[in-house]
């Protein structure tokens, strides 16, 4: 049997279900101190003056003039600090480190910082300061628009999401033999080790990251472990003890990184008999007070702006801003839930206006093979559009409850929508992501970066090399992520783990069992001792893609879905309740059915969420609903029943077929949520669509 | 203070009102339970009290006092609920996986599936959309998976 296709026993073993399984939190070192973080109580402004009003004996403190090298978080810009030294651009901005073996102690040591406050800039349709615009242009969009028989136009917003993995973030630095280890709770190690180069310098060149295990991620570990490891390594590095550092929940909130809010506009001719002739779309993302990730977050948002419709005159324009708000970043969909909310809830108003059935609509203007993407993109039969479409529509009997349900408290409502797999446009070109095979006495290991954040990293990863070199599931171990140890393939991100480290892993293996002879892996080590392949991951050599004027092949394929919401609405108090979701979804292959099912149960419970309940309230700068009390995450009495539809398209350039899955899911719920309510009359175009929400939309209707 | 801790009588010298998660964690080694929130909301600490699931953030460990508290760790790895929820990926990421089995095990011998998204009704996964965890407990009380969400895979 192949281990390929099948669900197979997960590599993680037992440890997670018998409390075994140890994350950062879990693990102490002898001598260990706690650290914590001061930061900001101001949205903008500079500091004046710190008071320490307690006995600092005993205490390590670490501020800006503490830093090795750089006070720079090295991601895609340098601008954002460790610490900050005079001027503060957001709430909850981190200034002062203090550790201590105590935690009482530690936790009770006051600090007074005193400020010139500055009028801060919350609204991102005021800021003048662009991190990043995007545009992107196919045909001859105002030309189109003047012979079109109809435009329609209108404004979608959403608004910030935080990831709610049960896992705050954490981590603990510990000197160590020339050097100094970080273990933590990390989607992507290699970037916490390129931030700490940059914040180190040569003065301590002896870095290395290990994953411990984590207790999920969705985007949220990407980029902002690097800031708490800086901070841990600072304090160790002055203490010459380790350190642990692990956020609350309030903190974790307060502090770290969200998804970004957007506001989606949208001019689109069409024909009386419902062909899309000309889409003008503009996005407006906020980015908060740094660069971070906003600009690739813009750039996968725009690209799928225009949704899965074939038209030949197309604008997009996007723009990520700064606000004085924390900083926004990657957050599983990484910008496409924003603009494919927007352009779904745009189609059903399309078909409102013309007087189209929307199923109808979708089928005139699906993508098809052949069709041209927004940038130019010219898709290969790998495109499902209209495959999930259709299937959903049969699944669900749609067209029948759809008519059924009309005047009833009932309603059902669906998005089509795809996902790019992997990075865009030449990003994996200019990756060049490793991964290495070691041959052990009695099988393989597998030493990448990659991390398992509970998505199935180790099992999949393992499944394709057991299938590709033959040998038994049982002789393949997977090594935990330290980069002192593991090749560097890229980070756990942009649903590339399976399609791109997974194709990489299965040409490695192709090698190694070249290499073996026809010998098993024992055999060989028994003779000749071990050997390693590594090998680094080629994209597919049909990939154009021009940074400049974003045209080309921004993705070397996309997954496909359609997902079908019905829900009750109480017409008196307009709470929402979700009785089914059918979600029909086409990722290539699944690699390990259950596990892969598992995704798509869980994305689309986060976007449930994003549909209906998660509310960021934002007051002067800082999320006032920061805890789990008053920010709501979906719960089992929230969640309908799912019915989960795999179809498999395989893609050839992916292992076995594979295409990337990870954020497919999280796409379709909120603009089929929305899509339902307008069924009932209920014109929303924002989410969360709260009690609230729709009453407001009600009112002003 | 004295109480039973998996079974065994454990005596610990600690303020009586120190959380009981803190005394399991720190006190006692035991790190299976897991702290989400610290406010009783996520249920990622969930431990049994005398049978009853409790959260062991939000209650002094004085609470306790000659009480009997099981730990996921009181499981010996053994309990099939565990290996359950492995098998049907009921566990992603695993943080709220000892909470939700400790939850789990109050429910009744053959319970309906709105009883047992009514006993998990506190505890929090990100991961799961509790689809899976579900299929896992319903597989552990010998109950059918089909009135469970279901799930297919279409060629």
């Amino acid at each position: 049997m192949p281990a390929v296709g099948n669900s197979v026993a997960r590599k993680d073993g037992i440890g997670k279900a018998t409390g075994a399984a140890k994350y950062a939190d879990d693990i102490t070192f002898p001598g260990m101190l706690i650290g914590r973080t001061i930061r900001s109580t101001i949205p903008r402004g500079r500091i004046r003056s710190i008071r320490f009003d307690f006995d600092t004996a005993g205490f390590t403190i670490v501020d800006y003039r503490d830093v090795p090298a750089t006070n720079a978080v090295d991601l895609m810009a340098q601008d954002q600090p460790f610490l900050v030294e005079t001027e503060v651009r957001h709430m909850a901005e981190p200034i002062l480190l203090l550790a201590h073996e105590d935690r009482e102690k530690l936790n009770a040591a006051s600090v007074e910082i005193e400020y010139d406050e500055e009028e801060p800039l919350f609204d991102p349709e005021r800021s003048t300061q662009v991190f990043k615009s995007i545009d992107i242009v196919k045909g001859n969009v105002s030309a189109a628009l003047e012979k079109a028989d109809v435009i329609v136009e209108g404004t979608y917003r959403t608004g910030h999401q935080e990831h709610i993995y049960i896992e705050p973030n954490g981590v603990i630095a510990v000197p160590e033999d020339g050097g100094i280890a970080i273990h933590g709770s990390v989607q992507c190690p290699f970037y916490v080790i390129k931030a700490l180069r940059c914040l180190l310098g040569s003065a301590h060149p002896n870095v290395r990251v290990i994953q411990t295990e984590t207790g999920g991620g969705f985007g949220g570990k990407e980029e902002y472990p690097s800031m708490i490891a800086g901070h841990a390594v600072m304090l160790a590095i002055k203490s010459g003890r380790p350190v642990k550092i692990i956020y609350d929940r309030v903190e974790d909130m307060v502090a770290t990184t969200k998804r970004h809010p957007a506001i989606v506009r949208h001019r689109t001719g069409v024909t009386r008999d419902g062909r899309l002739v000309a889409m003008d779309v503009d996005v407006l993302m906020d980015g908060g007070a740094y660069v971070t990730l906003s600009p690739t977050v813009l750039s996968r948002g725009c690209i799928h702006a225009a949704g899965p419709y074939r038209c030949d005159d197309i604008r997009i324009q996007g723009r990520a801003v700064f606000t004085n708000t924390p900083p926004n970043g990657a957050f599983r969909g990484f910008g496409a839930p924003q603009t494919e909310f927007a352009v779904e809830v745009h189609m059903d108003r399309i078909a409102e206006q013309l007087g189209i059935d929307p199923v109808e609509l979708r089928r005139i203007n699906a993508l098809r093979p052949g069709d041209r993407t927004a940038t130019g993109q010219t898709l290969r039969d790998d495109c499902s559009a209209h495959m999930v479409l259709e299937e959903a529509i049969r699944r669900t009997d749609f067209s029948r409850k759809r008519k059924e349900y009309k005047g009833t408290n009932r309603t059902i409502g669906l998005a089509l929508f795809y996902h790019g797999a992997g990075f865009t446009g030449a990003g994996e070109r200019n990756l060049k992501s490793k991964a290495r095979l070691e041959l052990t006495p009695s099988g393989v290991r597998i030493a990448t970066g990659s991390t398992e954040i509970g998505q199935g990293t180790r099992t999949m990863h393992a499944q394709i090399v057991t299938d590709a070199l033959g040998i038994p599931y049982e002789d393949v171990e997977v090594a935990q992520p330290d980069t002192s140890k593991v090749a560097d393939s890229g980070p756990t991100v942009a649903s590339r783990t399976c399609m791109v480290v997974g194709k990489i892993l299965e040409e490695c293996a192709h090698e190694m069992k070249e290499k073996l002879g026809g010998l098993t892996p024992a055999e060989y080590y028994k003779r000749s001792g071990p050997f390693t392949v590594e090998r680094m991951y080629e994209p597919p050599d049909w990939i154009q893609w021009d940074d400049k004027t974003y045209l080309g092949d921004a993705y070397a394929t996309y997954g496909w879905g359609c997902d079908v919401v019905e829900l009750d609405v109480d017409p008196d108090t307009y709470e929402v309740r979700p009785i089914k979701i059918t979600a029909v979804q086409e990722f290539g292959r699944p690699i390990h059915p259950a596990l892969a099912r598992g995704q798509i149960e869980g994305g689309t419970a986060q976007g449930m969420g994003y549909a209906l309940l998660e509310r960021v309230v934002m007051r002067n700068g800082a999320m006032a609903n920061s805890t789990l009390t008053n920010y709501t995450i979906p719960t089992t009495l929230d969640m309908p029943e799912m019915d989960i539809v795999m179809l498999e398209n395989p893609y050839p350039g992916g292992p076995f077929g594979a295409k990337g899955l990870g954020e497919l899911p999280m796409d379709g719920p909120a603009p089929a949520v929305v899509n339902a309510l307008r069924h009932m009359g209920l014109d929303v175009r924002e989410i969360p669509a709260t009690p609230e929400l729709i009453a407001n939309c009600v009112a002003r209707a | 203070m004295k109480f039973m801790l998996n079974g065994a009588v454990k005596e610990v010298a600690t303020h009586p009102a120190a959380r009981l998660i803190d005394v399991l964690r720190e006190e006692c080694g035991l790190t299976g339970t897991k702290e989400g929130c610290g406010e009783g909301e996520c249920g990622a600490c969930t431990v049994l009290i005398d049978g009853e699931p409790v959260c062991s953030c939000i209650i002094p460990v004085a609470q306790v006092a000659d009480a009997e508290v099981t730990t996921v760790e009181g499981l010996n790895g053994v309990h099939p609920l565990q290996k359950l929820f492995m098998d049907e990926v009921g566990a992603q990421c695993g943080i709220c996986t000892p909470g939700m089995i400790m939850a789990a095990l109050s429910l009744g011998p053959a319970p309906t599936l709105d009883e047992v998204r009514t006993a998990l009704a506190g505890n929090l996964c990100r991961c799961t959309g509790y689809s899976a965890i579900y299929r896992a407990v319903m597989k552990w009380r010998g109950m059918p998976v089909g009135d469970t969400p279901g799930s297919a895979v279409v060629a």
